[in-house]
Protein backbone atom coordinates (compact mmCIF):
# COMPACT_ATOMS: atom_id res chain seq x y z
CA UNK A 1 0.00 0.00 0.00
CA UNK A 2 1.32 3.31 -0.96
CA UNK A 3 1.01 6.05 1.70
CA UNK A 4 1.86 8.85 -0.06
CA UNK A 5 1.21 10.30 -3.50
CA UNK A 6 5.17 10.90 -4.03
CA UNK A 7 5.53 6.96 -4.59
CA UNK A 8 4.10 6.84 -7.73
CA UNK A 9 6.87 8.03 -10.10
CA UNK A 10 5.70 8.58 -13.39
CA UNK A 11 9.37 9.83 -14.77
CA UNK A 12 12.53 10.19 -13.19
CA UNK A 13 15.94 11.23 -14.10
CA UNK A 14 18.23 11.41 -11.12
CA UNK A 15 17.36 13.71 -8.75
CA UNK A 16 14.02 15.46 -10.67
CA UNK A 17 11.32 12.97 -10.24
CA UNK A 18 7.87 13.32 -11.53
CA UNK A 19 5.05 12.02 -9.33
CA UNK A 20 2.13 11.86 -8.45
CA UNK A 21 2.42 14.61 -6.21
CA UNK A 22 3.34 17.01 -8.36
CA UNK A 23 1.30 16.19 -11.63
CA UNK A 24 -1.92 16.62 -9.26
CA UNK A 25 -0.66 19.86 -8.38
CA UNK A 26 -0.24 21.27 -11.35
CA UNK A 27 -3.59 20.31 -12.67
CA UNK A 28 -5.07 21.38 -9.29
CA UNK A 29 -3.30 24.82 -10.14
CA UNK A 30 -4.33 24.70 -14.44
CA UNK A 31 -7.67 24.37 -12.47
CA UNK A 32 -7.54 26.98 -10.09
CA UNK A 33 -5.24 29.88 -12.60
CA UNK A 34 -8.14 28.70 -15.36
CA UNK A 35 -11.30 29.12 -13.51
CA UNK A 36 -9.83 32.44 -11.55
CA UNK A 37 -9.39 33.29 -15.50
CA UNK A 38 -12.47 32.37 -16.57
CA UNK A 39 -14.53 33.75 -14.42
CA UNK A 40 -12.67 37.23 -13.97
CA UNK A 41 -12.25 38.02 -17.46
CA UNK A 42 -15.39 39.32 -17.33
CA UNK A 43 -16.07 40.95 -14.10
CA UNK A 44 -19.17 43.17 -13.77
CA UNK A 45 -18.41 46.45 -11.50
CA UNK A 46 -22.02 47.39 -11.05
CA UNK A 47 -25.16 45.47 -8.77
CA UNK A 48 -25.69 42.98 -11.17
CA UNK A 49 -23.23 40.02 -10.89
CA UNK A 50 -22.80 36.25 -12.21
CA UNK A 51 -22.70 33.46 -9.69
CA UNK A 52 -19.49 32.50 -10.40
CA UNK A 53 -18.57 36.21 -9.56
CA UNK A 54 -20.45 36.28 -6.80
CA UNK A 55 -18.60 32.92 -5.53
CA UNK A 56 -15.55 34.03 -5.59
CA UNK A 57 -15.86 37.59 -4.04
CA UNK A 58 -17.67 35.98 -1.26
CA UNK A 59 -14.53 33.27 -1.04
CA UNK A 60 -12.09 36.42 -1.75
CA UNK A 61 -13.85 38.59 0.42
CA UNK A 62 -14.37 35.90 3.63
CA UNK A 63 -10.58 35.50 3.49
CA UNK A 64 -10.13 38.74 4.03
CA UNK A 65 -12.30 39.58 6.82
CA UNK A 66 -10.74 36.64 8.60
CA UNK A 67 -7.16 37.64 8.30
CA UNK A 68 -8.51 41.10 9.34
CA UNK A 69 -10.10 38.98 12.39
CA UNK A 70 -7.14 37.43 13.35
CA UNK A 71 -5.09 41.10 13.59
CA UNK A 72 -3.88 41.98 10.29
CA UNK A 73 -5.50 45.54 9.61
CA UNK A 74 -3.55 45.99 6.90
CA UNK A 75 -4.66 42.37 4.99
CA UNK A 76 -4.78 42.54 1.55
CA UNK A 77 -1.08 42.64 2.05
CA UNK A 78 -1.47 39.17 3.41
CA UNK A 79 -4.55 37.92 1.21
CA UNK A 80 -2.50 36.11 -1.74
CA UNK A 81 -0.01 34.40 0.61
CA UNK A 82 -2.99 33.35 2.96
CA UNK A 83 -5.47 32.97 0.70
CA UNK A 84 -3.32 30.86 -2.03
CA UNK A 85 -2.79 28.55 1.33
CA UNK A 86 -6.40 27.99 2.15
CA UNK A 87 -7.35 27.97 -1.88
CA UNK A 88 -4.81 24.89 -2.57
CA UNK A 89 -5.48 22.72 0.42
CA UNK A 90 -9.07 23.38 0.38
CA UNK A 91 -9.11 22.47 -3.28
CA UNK A 92 -6.74 19.51 -3.18
CA UNK A 93 -8.69 17.84 -0.07
CA UNK A 94 -12.39 18.71 -1.58
CA UNK A 95 -11.39 16.65 -4.50
CA UNK A 96 -11.13 13.24 -3.08
CA UNK A 97 -14.57 13.30 -3.91
CA UNK A 98 -13.19 12.14 -7.49
CA UNK A 99 -12.76 8.58 -7.67
CA UNK A 100 -8.65 7.63 -7.96
CA UNK A 101 -7.91 10.53 -6.69
CA UNK A 102 -4.98 11.14 -4.32
CA UNK A 103 -4.48 15.11 -2.46
CA UNK A 104 -1.20 16.33 -2.68
CA UNK A 105 -1.79 17.37 0.85
CA UNK A 106 -0.87 13.56 1.84
CA UNK A 107 2.16 14.23 0.42
CA UNK A 108 4.74 15.11 2.92
CA UNK A 109 6.77 16.83 0.71
CA UNK A 110 3.85 19.08 -0.20
CA UNK A 111 2.76 20.11 3.77
CA UNK A 112 6.34 20.49 4.23
CA UNK A 113 6.74 22.54 1.44
CA UNK A 114 3.94 24.98 2.23
CA UNK A 115 5.03 24.77 6.20
CA UNK A 116 8.50 25.74 4.90
CA UNK A 117 6.56 28.83 2.94
CA UNK A 118 4.68 29.51 5.72
CA UNK A 119 8.11 29.74 8.08
CA UNK A 120 10.05 31.78 5.45
CA UNK A 121 6.89 34.08 4.53
CA UNK A 122 6.43 34.96 8.28
CA UNK A 123 10.05 36.21 9.09
CA UNK A 124 9.63 37.93 5.65
CA UNK A 125 6.25 39.36 6.62
CA UNK A 126 7.92 40.13 10.28
CA UNK A 127 10.93 42.28 8.46
CA UNK A 128 8.64 43.93 5.87
CA UNK A 129 6.55 44.95 8.51
CA UNK A 130 9.32 46.08 11.14
CA UNK A 131 12.20 45.76 10.17
CA UNK A 132 14.95 43.59 10.54
CA UNK A 133 15.45 44.38 14.57
CA UNK A 134 11.72 44.97 15.37
CA UNK A 135 11.81 41.45 13.97
CA UNK A 136 14.96 40.06 16.07
CA UNK A 137 13.37 41.83 19.36
CA UNK A 138 10.47 39.61 19.29
CA UNK A 139 12.40 36.20 19.69
CA UNK A 140 13.08 38.20 22.92
CA UNK A 141 10.10 38.68 24.12
CA UNK A 142 8.68 38.96 26.55
CA UNK A 143 12.31 37.81 27.96
CA UNK A 144 15.78 37.62 26.52
CA UNK A 145 15.56 34.13 28.30
CA UNK A 146 12.53 33.02 26.40
CA UNK A 147 15.35 33.51 23.23
CA UNK A 148 15.98 29.46 22.54
CA UNK A 149 11.79 28.65 23.67
CA UNK A 150 10.97 31.21 20.40
CA UNK A 151 13.38 29.35 18.41
CA UNK A 152 12.29 25.90 19.28
CA UNK A 153 8.90 27.16 19.17
CA UNK A 154 9.92 28.49 15.45
CA UNK A 155 10.60 25.31 13.99
CA UNK A 156 8.57 23.15 16.08
CA UNK A 157 5.18 24.81 15.06
CA UNK A 158 6.66 24.71 11.46
CA UNK A 159 7.38 21.00 11.59
CA UNK A 160 3.39 20.93 13.34
CA UNK A 161 2.09 22.50 10.78
CA UNK A 162 3.53 20.04 8.08
CA UNK A 163 3.22 17.03 10.47
CA UNK A 164 -0.54 18.34 11.15
CA UNK A 165 -1.99 18.74 7.53
CA UNK A 166 -0.09 15.36 6.07
CA UNK A 167 -1.60 13.30 8.86
CA UNK A 168 -4.80 14.03 8.54
CA UNK A 169 -5.24 14.26 4.92
CA UNK A 170 -2.53 10.93 4.55
CA UNK A 171 -5.12 9.24 7.59
CA UNK A 172 -8.09 10.23 6.14
CA UNK A 173 -7.44 8.56 2.88
CA UNK A 174 -5.72 5.35 4.24
CA UNK A 175 -8.99 4.65 6.44
CA UNK A 176 -10.83 4.99 2.87
CA UNK A 177 -8.70 2.90 1.46
CA UNK A 178 -8.73 0.32 4.58
CA UNK A 179 -12.47 0.53 4.16
CA UNK A 180 -12.53 0.10 1.03
CA UNK A 181 -11.42 -3.39 1.22
CA UNK A 182 -13.01 -4.38 4.36
CA UNK A 183 -16.76 -2.53 3.44
CA UNK A 184 -16.64 -1.15 0.07
CA UNK A 185 -20.08 -0.60 0.57
CA UNK A 186 -21.15 2.07 2.59
CA UNK A 187 -18.35 2.87 5.19
CA UNK A 188 -16.15 5.08 2.07
CA UNK A 189 -19.02 7.23 1.23
CA UNK A 190 -19.28 8.01 4.95
CA UNK A 191 -15.12 8.38 5.17
CA UNK A 192 -15.00 10.37 1.83
CA UNK A 193 -17.82 13.29 3.59
CA UNK A 194 -16.00 13.16 6.71
CA UNK A 195 -12.52 13.45 4.79
CA UNK A 196 -14.51 16.71 3.01
CA UNK A 197 -15.25 18.22 6.62
CA UNK A 198 -11.67 17.15 7.49
CA UNK A 199 -10.09 18.93 4.37
CA UNK A 200 -11.85 21.91 4.93
CA UNK A 201 -11.07 22.24 8.43
CA UNK A 202 -7.49 21.43 7.94
CA UNK A 203 -7.10 23.91 5.46
CA UNK A 204 -8.86 26.91 8.05
CA UNK A 205 -6.55 25.36 10.45
CA UNK A 206 -3.28 25.68 7.93
CA UNK A 207 -3.77 29.11 7.04
CA UNK A 208 -5.45 31.01 10.07
CA UNK A 209 -2.41 29.16 11.82
CA UNK A 210 -0.15 30.76 9.22
CA UNK A 211 -1.81 34.11 9.72
CA UNK A 212 -1.56 34.10 13.64
CA UNK A 213 1.86 33.39 12.76
CA UNK A 214 2.50 36.35 10.57
CA UNK A 215 0.47 38.20 13.05
CA UNK A 216 2.98 37.66 15.50
CA UNK A 217 5.74 38.27 13.77
CA UNK A 218 4.26 42.02 12.51
CA UNK A 219 3.21 42.43 16.30
CA UNK A 220 6.09 44.76 16.81
CA UNK A 221 4.83 47.39 14.12
CA UNK A 222 1.65 47.32 15.59
CA UNK A 223 2.85 48.19 18.87
CA UNK A 224 4.71 50.89 17.22
CA UNK A 225 1.97 52.28 15.34
CA UNK A 226 0.21 52.42 18.76
CA UNK A 227 2.71 54.16 20.55
CA UNK A 228 2.57 56.98 17.73
CA UNK A 229 -0.69 56.85 18.12
CA UNK A 230 -0.55 57.86 21.67
CA UNK A 231 2.03 60.21 20.97
CA UNK A 232 0.19 61.95 18.55
CA UNK A 233 -2.91 61.99 20.28
CA UNK A 234 -1.23 63.22 23.74
CA UNK A 235 -0.94 67.11 22.73
CA UNK A 236 -4.47 66.79 22.05
CA UNK A 237 -5.81 65.69 25.49
CA UNK A 238 -3.20 68.08 26.89
CA UNK A 239 -4.52 71.31 24.95
CA UNK A 240 -8.12 69.72 26.03
CA UNK A 241 -7.14 69.70 29.72
CA UNK A 242 -5.68 72.80 29.47
CA UNK A 243 -8.44 74.21 28.07
CA UNK A 244 -11.09 73.05 30.62
CA UNK A 245 -8.41 74.35 33.30
CA UNK A 246 -9.07 77.78 31.92
CA UNK B 1 6.34 8.68 4.58
CA UNK B 2 9.88 9.97 3.40
CA UNK B 3 10.38 13.48 2.40
CA UNK B 4 10.84 13.82 -1.59
CA UNK B 5 13.32 17.04 -1.80
CA UNK B 6 12.80 17.54 -5.73
CA UNK B 7 8.76 17.81 -4.79
CA UNK B 8 9.61 19.76 -1.70
CA UNK B 9 11.13 22.52 -4.22
CA UNK B 10 9.31 21.43 -6.51
CA UNK B 11 5.76 22.24 -4.12
CA UNK B 12 7.58 25.51 -2.90
CA UNK B 13 8.26 26.89 -6.74
CA UNK B 14 4.75 25.65 -7.45
CA UNK B 15 3.39 27.29 -4.74
CA UNK B 16 4.93 30.57 -5.43
CA UNK B 17 3.93 30.35 -8.91
CA UNK B 18 0.46 29.82 -8.17
CA UNK B 19 0.70 32.27 -5.11
CA UNK B 20 1.31 34.57 -8.01
CA UNK B 21 -1.06 33.28 -10.29
CA UNK B 22 -3.78 33.52 -8.18
CA UNK B 23 -2.91 37.09 -7.46
CA UNK B 24 -2.82 37.99 -11.13
CA UNK B 25 -6.12 36.11 -12.06
CA UNK B 26 -8.05 36.28 -9.15
CA UNK B 27 -7.38 38.59 -6.07
CA UNK B 28 -6.32 41.70 -7.71
CA UNK B 29 -9.65 41.50 -10.22
CA UNK B 30 -11.27 40.79 -7.20
CA UNK B 31 -10.73 43.04 -4.82
CA UNK B 32 -10.19 45.82 -7.69
CA UNK B 33 -14.20 44.78 -9.16
CA UNK B 34 -15.10 45.21 -5.48
CA UNK B 35 -13.30 48.81 -4.73
CA UNK B 36 -15.04 49.58 -8.10
CA UNK B 37 -18.36 49.04 -6.60
CA UNK B 38 -17.94 50.36 -3.55
CA UNK B 39 -16.86 53.46 -5.21
CA UNK B 40 -19.89 53.40 -7.14
CA UNK B 41 -21.44 52.61 -4.40
CA UNK B 42 -20.19 55.88 -2.60
CA UNK B 43 -20.34 57.78 -5.46
CA UNK B 44 -24.62 57.31 -5.58
CA UNK B 45 -24.78 57.26 -2.10
CA UNK B 46 -23.42 60.74 -2.44
CA UNK B 47 -25.35 61.66 -5.73
CA UNK B 48 -28.50 60.20 -4.14
CA UNK B 49 -27.21 62.47 -0.91
CA UNK B 50 -27.26 65.26 -2.86
CA UNK B 51 -30.09 64.64 -4.84
CA UNK B 52 -32.00 64.22 -1.71
CA UNK B 53 -30.92 67.55 -0.32
CA UNK B 54 -31.80 69.03 -3.44
CA UNK B 55 -35.49 67.22 -3.63
CA UNK B 56 -35.51 68.52 -0.17
CA UNK B 57 -34.68 72.06 -0.93
CA UNK B 58 -37.01 71.85 -4.01
CA UNK B 59 -39.64 70.34 -2.28
CA UNK B 60 -39.13 73.40 0.86
CA UNK B 61 -39.22 75.80 -2.24
CA UNK B 62 -42.00 74.27 -3.70
CA UNK B 63 -44.09 74.42 -0.04
CA UNK B 64 -42.68 77.81 0.34
CA UNK B 65 -44.40 78.50 -2.84
CA UNK B 66 -47.15 77.01 -2.34
CA UNK B 67 -47.94 78.36 1.02
CA UNK B 68 -47.83 82.11 -1.06
CA UNK B 69 -49.63 80.97 -3.62
CA UNK B 70 -52.75 79.53 -0.93
CA UNK B 71 -52.06 83.10 0.84
CA UNK B 72 -52.50 84.94 -2.30
CA UNK B 73 -55.01 82.65 -3.41
CA UNK B 74 -57.08 83.35 0.04
CA UNK B 75 -56.44 87.42 -0.87
CA UNK B 76 -58.01 87.31 -4.47
CA UNK B 77 -60.15 85.30 -3.40
CA UNK B 78 -61.55 87.54 -0.43
CA UNK B 79 -60.99 90.59 -2.99
CA UNK B 80 -62.91 89.00 -5.37
CA UNK B 81 -65.58 87.96 -2.78
CA UNK B 82 -65.64 91.52 -1.94
CA UNK B 83 -65.80 92.72 -5.20
CA UNK B 84 -68.64 90.68 -6.04
CA UNK B 85 -70.36 91.89 -3.15
CA UNK B 86 -70.18 95.56 -3.85
CA UNK B 87 -71.01 94.85 -7.28
CA UNK B 88 -73.67 92.52 -6.52
CA UNK B 89 -75.41 95.50 -4.68
CA UNK B 90 -74.84 97.60 -6.99
CA UNK B 91 -76.21 95.77 -9.51
CA UNK B 92 -79.08 95.07 -7.14
CA UNK B 93 -79.30 98.78 -6.41
CA UNK B 94 -79.66 98.89 -10.34
CA UNK B 95 -82.19 96.47 -10.73
CA UNK B 96 -84.48 97.82 -7.90
CA UNK B 97 -84.13 101.24 -9.54
CA UNK B 98 -84.92 100.14 -12.55
CA UNK B 99 -87.69 97.83 -11.04
CA UNK B 100 -88.93 101.35 -9.21
CA UNK B 101 -89.05 103.28 -12.53
CA UNK B 102 -90.54 100.34 -14.60
CA UNK B 103 -93.14 99.94 -11.67
CA UNK B 104 -93.87 103.77 -11.48
CA UNK B 105 -94.13 103.83 -15.29
CA UNK B 106 -96.68 100.81 -14.93
CA UNK B 107 -98.96 102.09 -12.28
CA UNK B 108 -98.51 105.30 -14.01
CA UNK B 109 -100.18 103.86 -17.09
CA UNK B 110 -102.64 101.47 -15.19
CA UNK B 111 -103.37 104.48 -13.34
CA UNK B 112 -103.91 106.57 -16.60
CA UNK B 113 -105.20 102.95 -18.40
CA UNK B 114 -107.41 102.75 -15.52
CA UNK B 115 -108.60 106.59 -15.03
CA UNK B 116 -109.12 106.65 -18.79
CA UNK B 117 -111.07 103.55 -19.01
CA UNK B 118 -113.24 105.49 -15.57
CA UNK B 119 -113.69 108.65 -17.38
CA UNK B 120 -114.94 106.72 -20.64
CA UNK B 121 -117.41 104.90 -18.38
CA UNK B 122 -118.65 107.84 -15.74
CA UNK B 123 -118.77 109.69 -19.58
CA UNK B 124 -120.60 107.06 -21.21
CA UNK B 125 -122.81 106.61 -17.66
CA UNK B 126 -123.16 110.00 -17.52
CA UNK B 127 -124.21 110.12 -20.84
CA UNK B 128 -126.63 107.68 -20.53
CA UNK B 129 -127.86 109.36 -17.75
CA UNK B 130 -128.46 112.29 -19.62
CA UNK B 131 -130.11 110.68 -22.83
CA UNK B 132 -132.64 108.71 -20.37
CA UNK B 133 -133.13 112.24 -18.48
CA UNK B 134 -133.37 114.04 -22.02
CA UNK B 135 -135.98 111.29 -23.18
CA UNK B 136 -137.99 111.00 -20.20
CA UNK B 137 -138.19 114.55 -19.77
CA UNK B 138 -139.02 115.03 -23.49
CA UNK B 139 -141.52 112.84 -23.59
CA UNK B 140 -143.01 114.60 -20.46
CA UNK B 141 -142.94 118.08 -21.81
CA UNK B 142 -146.01 118.90 -22.32
CA UNK B 143 -148.16 122.57 -22.59
CA UNK B 144 -148.55 123.60 -19.20
CA UNK B 145 -144.59 122.55 -18.72
CA UNK B 146 -143.86 124.82 -21.31
CA UNK B 147 -145.90 127.77 -19.72
CA UNK B 148 -144.52 126.95 -16.42
CA UNK B 149 -140.76 126.95 -18.14
CA UNK B 150 -142.05 130.39 -19.34
CA UNK B 151 -143.56 131.67 -16.65
CA UNK B 152 -140.50 131.07 -14.35
CA UNK B 153 -137.91 132.73 -17.50
CA UNK B 154 -140.35 136.10 -17.06
CA UNK B 155 -140.44 135.94 -13.13
CA UNK B 156 -136.70 135.17 -13.16
CA UNK B 157 -136.44 138.32 -15.85
CA UNK B 158 -138.87 140.12 -13.35
CA UNK B 159 -136.71 139.54 -10.27
CA UNK B 160 -133.44 140.11 -12.41
CA UNK B 161 -131.08 142.59 -9.99
CA UNK B 162 -129.63 146.05 -10.81
CA UNK B 163 -126.40 144.95 -11.60
CA UNK B 164 -127.50 142.13 -14.57
CA UNK B 165 -129.91 144.76 -15.66
CA UNK B 166 -127.18 146.72 -16.00
CA UNK B 167 -124.86 144.21 -17.92
CA UNK B 168 -127.78 143.03 -19.91
CA UNK B 169 -128.48 146.45 -21.21
CA UNK B 170 -124.72 147.26 -21.61
CA UNK B 171 -124.90 144.15 -23.74
CA UNK B 172 -127.57 145.03 -26.14
CA UNK B 173 -126.16 148.36 -26.94
CA UNK B 174 -122.92 147.14 -27.40
CA UNK B 175 -124.08 144.38 -30.04
CA UNK B 176 -126.36 145.95 -32.82
CA UNK B 177 -127.81 142.29 -33.33
CA UNK B 178 -131.39 141.64 -32.19
CA UNK B 179 -131.90 139.91 -28.97
CA UNK B 180 -132.10 135.93 -29.74
CA UNK B 181 -134.38 133.91 -27.63
CA UNK B 182 -133.93 130.06 -28.17
CA UNK B 183 -136.53 127.45 -26.97
CA UNK B 184 -137.05 123.96 -27.48
CA UNK B 185 -140.79 124.12 -28.01
CA UNK B 186 -142.53 126.52 -30.38
CA UNK B 187 -143.74 129.90 -28.83
CA UNK B 188 -147.03 131.16 -29.45
CA UNK B 189 -147.33 134.76 -30.47
CA UNK B 190 -148.51 135.51 -26.78
CA UNK B 191 -145.99 133.87 -25.24
CA UNK B 192 -143.61 135.88 -27.66
CA UNK B 193 -144.93 139.04 -26.98
CA UNK B 194 -145.17 138.59 -22.86
CA UNK B 195 -141.12 137.60 -23.17
CA UNK B 196 -140.53 140.87 -25.50
CA UNK B 197 -142.45 142.70 -22.79
CA UNK B 198 -140.82 141.51 -19.85
CA UNK B 199 -137.33 142.18 -21.56
CA UNK B 200 -138.74 145.73 -22.93
CA UNK B 201 -139.65 146.42 -19.45
CA UNK B 202 -136.37 145.54 -17.95
CA UNK B 203 -134.12 147.59 -20.39
CA UNK B 204 -136.07 150.09 -21.03
CA UNK B 205 -136.63 150.39 -25.00
CA UNK B 206 -137.88 148.51 -27.62
CA UNK B 207 -135.57 146.18 -28.96
CA UNK B 208 -135.59 143.30 -32.27
CA UNK B 209 -136.08 139.61 -31.42
CA UNK B 210 -135.35 136.18 -32.94
CA UNK B 211 -137.00 133.55 -31.96
CA UNK B 212 -135.56 130.07 -32.58
CA UNK B 213 -135.86 126.42 -31.70
CA UNK B 214 -133.29 124.00 -30.89
CA UNK B 215 -134.83 120.98 -29.25
CA UNK B 216 -131.73 119.88 -27.06
CA UNK B 217 -132.56 122.92 -24.55
CA UNK B 218 -135.08 120.22 -23.15
CA UNK B 219 -138.21 122.48 -22.57
CA UNK B 220 -135.75 125.73 -21.66
CA UNK B 221 -136.21 129.07 -22.86
CA UNK B 222 -132.90 130.94 -23.30
CA UNK B 223 -132.37 135.11 -23.80
CA UNK B 224 -129.22 135.54 -25.67
CA UNK B 225 -127.77 138.55 -26.20
CA UNK B 226 -123.93 139.27 -27.25
CA UNK B 227 -122.33 138.03 -24.52
CA UNK B 228 -125.41 138.28 -22.05
CA UNK B 229 -127.42 135.28 -20.85
CA UNK B 230 -130.39 134.70 -19.44
CA UNK B 231 -131.81 131.40 -19.27
CA UNK B 232 -133.85 128.34 -17.61
CA UNK B 233 -133.65 124.40 -18.93
CA UNK B 234 -133.29 121.77 -17.68
CA UNK B 235 -130.34 121.24 -20.08
CA UNK B 236 -128.68 123.79 -17.93
CA UNK B 237 -129.34 121.39 -14.54
CA UNK B 238 -128.27 118.29 -16.45
CA UNK B 239 -125.33 120.09 -17.74
CA UNK B 240 -123.94 121.16 -14.50
CA UNK B 241 -124.86 118.21 -12.76
CA UNK B 242 -122.60 115.83 -16.02
CA UNK B 243 -120.08 118.86 -15.22
CA UNK B 244 -120.09 118.41 -11.26
CA UNK B 245 -119.83 114.58 -12.07
CA UNK B 246 -117.13 114.79 -13.72
CA UNK B 247 -115.11 116.93 -11.29
CA UNK B 248 -116.29 114.55 -9.00
CA UNK B 249 -114.83 111.39 -10.85
CA UNK B 250 -111.43 113.10 -11.48
CA UNK B 251 -110.77 113.88 -7.70
CA UNK B 252 -111.62 110.42 -7.28
CA UNK B 253 -109.40 108.68 -9.12
CA UNK B 254 -106.47 111.20 -7.92
CA UNK B 255 -107.00 110.27 -5.00
CA UNK B 256 -106.84 106.85 -5.52
CA UNK B 257 -104.09 107.20 -7.46
CA UNK B 258 -101.81 109.09 -4.65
Amino acid sequence: MELSPDETIFWQNGFITINLTLVTTWVLMFVLVMASFLVTRKLRTDLKISRWQCILEMLVTGMNQQIKEVGLKNSEKFLSFIGTLFIFIAFANLCIIFPGYEPPTSSLSTTAALAICVFLATPLFGIAESGVLGYLKTYIEPTFIMLPFNIISEVSRTLALAVRLFGNIMSGGLIVSILLSIAPLFFPVLMTVLGLITGIIQAYIFSILATVYIAAATEESDRKNVKKKKMNKQPEILTEAKLVAK
Amino acid sequence: MNIDWFTLIAQIINFILLMWLLKRFLYKPILAAIDKRETNIKNQLLDATSQKKEATKAQDEFNQKNESFDKQKAELMQKAVSEAKVESEKLKETARNEANVLKEKLEKAFTEDQASKNNNIAKRIGDEVLNITRKTLTDLSSASLEEQTLKVLLIKLDTLNEEDKIKFAEALKEGSKPIVVQSAFELSTDQQAAIQKSVNAVLNTEATYEFVIRQELINGIEILTNGFKLSWSIYDYLESFQNEVDTGKKVEIETKSK
